[in-house]
């Protein structure tokens, strides 16, 4: 009696097994299916940003840097800036605010001096600062 | 004739007698708060409607970043009668979550989630957040900017999420940043995965409305009347969906859905952007909570706690069970309710005016 009790648990155990076996051949594709591939993108690191000339002071101007935008500002005393546009907060895209000379976040009211600081609303952290140059009338924004 | 033996043949096969008979049977408890069991079928009605627009729409929507704002301007433009059926689908979306509301409220302040109904109660709340889903997705669909930046906001809260938020941030975009190929996922959410889990988690609750009854409050329990639910009740319901179509025609003629300005993905947020009413609470609370509480972000801090708050209304059944015996527990919950209703009115009516 004993050998039939423990072949029908083989059994069982055979059983059970290649369920969980057939579910998990079934169910990881699905999974991993529904993860996005990582796209591997050639790292820019450095950007024309805008023209000088399409720049007065006080005046700001998104550009694409890579596969995220930017933030080109130059402030009234015609200093050149450049940060990433990405709010720290939850990932709006700022702009320069010429009344009140600070970047600004539509979404929830978050607001940054001119040296990317967090300095009003709900940002936790500054914006990531770009070093700038100027190449003839081009502004060239580089990766720090 | 040939109607009796064809009558014969259905019930043979269909029992549809034995449908009737129980349809007869059933009653509706009328009583001075009967006026609430209306907001159920109201919901369930809008959507309906929403199924019915919702489909038409498919007719010429086309899912991606390319096509999708030009598609559905072809739609107000050119299609005949397209602005009526997209603002009717646009307002019953957003009358649907009102009477959502209402029906939950009303339900949860008559504390008819009480035994043997904590199960239709927490297939009712999988339903609420199924229908804000629904909302949400929707919302991009048409790949216009305020829909654009509502998604990276949204998306993002969910990427702060402990443990998962980054797998779950990737799950929902396709990718690291808001795309076309979350467009083409948040549609595939929007008309297959969420019509479909919506229509389990129905019909389990309606079922379980018909297995249960209506739920009497206690203090009319002992003196109501009865009102035959057919044709009596639904009489009165057909009334209520009648005034709804002719709500949101009207809606949608003088108020016609508005489209927007077709997204960029650099382009900075507008001025004044908002989310749908319904978010606005808590959009309106992110604003408040400062960057920093402690060691944490602020807006992990407010994110968790609606967690938290989405957690309690699965379990409250479960927490203020026995009314009958813990009657300060009764009267807590009543307060607690009170105090979640003026917080979600003053903080949607303060994002409104901002």
């Amino acid at each position: 009696m004993g050998s039939i009790t423990s072949r029908r648990r083989f059994l069982d155990y055979l059983l059970g097994t290649s369920v969980v076996a057939t579910l998990t051949a079934i169910l990881y594709p699905i999974i991993r299916f529904m993860a996005p591939p990582h796209i591997v993108e050639a790292m820019q690191n450095s950007v024309v940003a805008a023209k000088l000339n399409e720049l007065p002071p006080n005046s700001g101007k998104i550009f694409k840097f890579g596969s995220k935008p930017g933030l080109i500002v130059r402030t009234a005393s015609g200093e050149l800036k450049a940060f990433s546009a990405v709010c720290t907060h939850l990932d709006c895209i700022v702009q320069y605010s010429p009344e009140k000379k600070q970047i600004w976040c539509a979404c929830h009211n978050g607001q940054y001096n001119l040296n990317g600081e967090n300095i009003g609303g709900p940002p936790p952290r500054p914006l990531e600062q770009y070093p700038v140059n100027k190449r003839g009338d081009d502004i060239v924004v580089n990766r720090a | 004739m040939i109607i009796e033996p064809l009558k014969n043949w259905l019930d043979e096969r269909l029992s549809v007698s034995a449908l009737a008979r129980a349809a007869k049977k059933k009653e509706v408890p009328l009583h001075r708060q009967s006026i609430w069991y209306y907001f159920g079928g109201m919901t369930l009605f809008l959507f309906v409607v929403q199924v019915v627009t919702g489909i038409l729409l498919l007719l010429y929507y086309r899912p991606s970043a390319e096509n999708a704002f030009e598609s559905v301007q072809f739609i107000m433009t050119e299609v005949k009668f397209g602005w009526l059926i997209r603002s009717i689908h646009s307002w019953s979306a957003n009358l649907m979550i009102l009477t959502l509301f209402i029906h939950m409220f009303s339900v949860y302040f008559m504390q008819a989630y009480n035994r043997p109904r904590e199960l239709t109660w927490v297939t009712g709340v999988v339903l609420l957040l199924l229908c804000i889903t629904f909302g949400f997705s929707g919302y991009l669909l048409p790949w216009n900017t305020v829909s654009f930046f509502a998604t990276k906001v949204g998306t993002d809260i969910a990427g702060v999420v402990p443990v998962v938020g980054k797998t779950l941030l990737r799950f929902l975009r396709g990718g690291d940043e808001v795309t076309g190929a979350t467009l083409t996922r948040f549609f595939g959410f929007h008309v297959a995965v969420l019509p479909a889990m919506a229509t389990v988690f129905l019909g389990i609750h309606v079922l379980l409305v018909q297995l249960h009854g209506m739920h009497v409050p206690a203090r009319y329990e002992q003196n109501h009347r009865r009102m035959k639910f057919f044709p009596n009740f639904l009489m009165r319901d057909l009334i209520g969906w009648i005034l709804a179509i002719g709500v949101l025609a009207a809606l949608a003629a003088l108020f016609p859905w508005e489209l927007g300005v077709k997204a960029d993905a650099f382009a900075p947020a507008p001025a004044g952007i908002k989310p749908e009413w319904y978010f606005l609470f808590m959009f309106q609370t992110l604003k408040y909570i400062p960057a920093k509480v402690l060691i944490f972000d602020g807006e992990v801090i407010g994110i968790l706690f609606f967690m938290l708050a989405g957690a309690v209304l699965f379990a409250i059944p479960f927490i203020n069970h026995s009314p009958e015996k813990y009657p300060r527990r009764r009267k807590i919950f009543i307060a607690l309710g009170v105090v979640a209703v003026l917080y979600i009115a003053v903080m949607t009516i303060i994002g409104y005016l901002a």
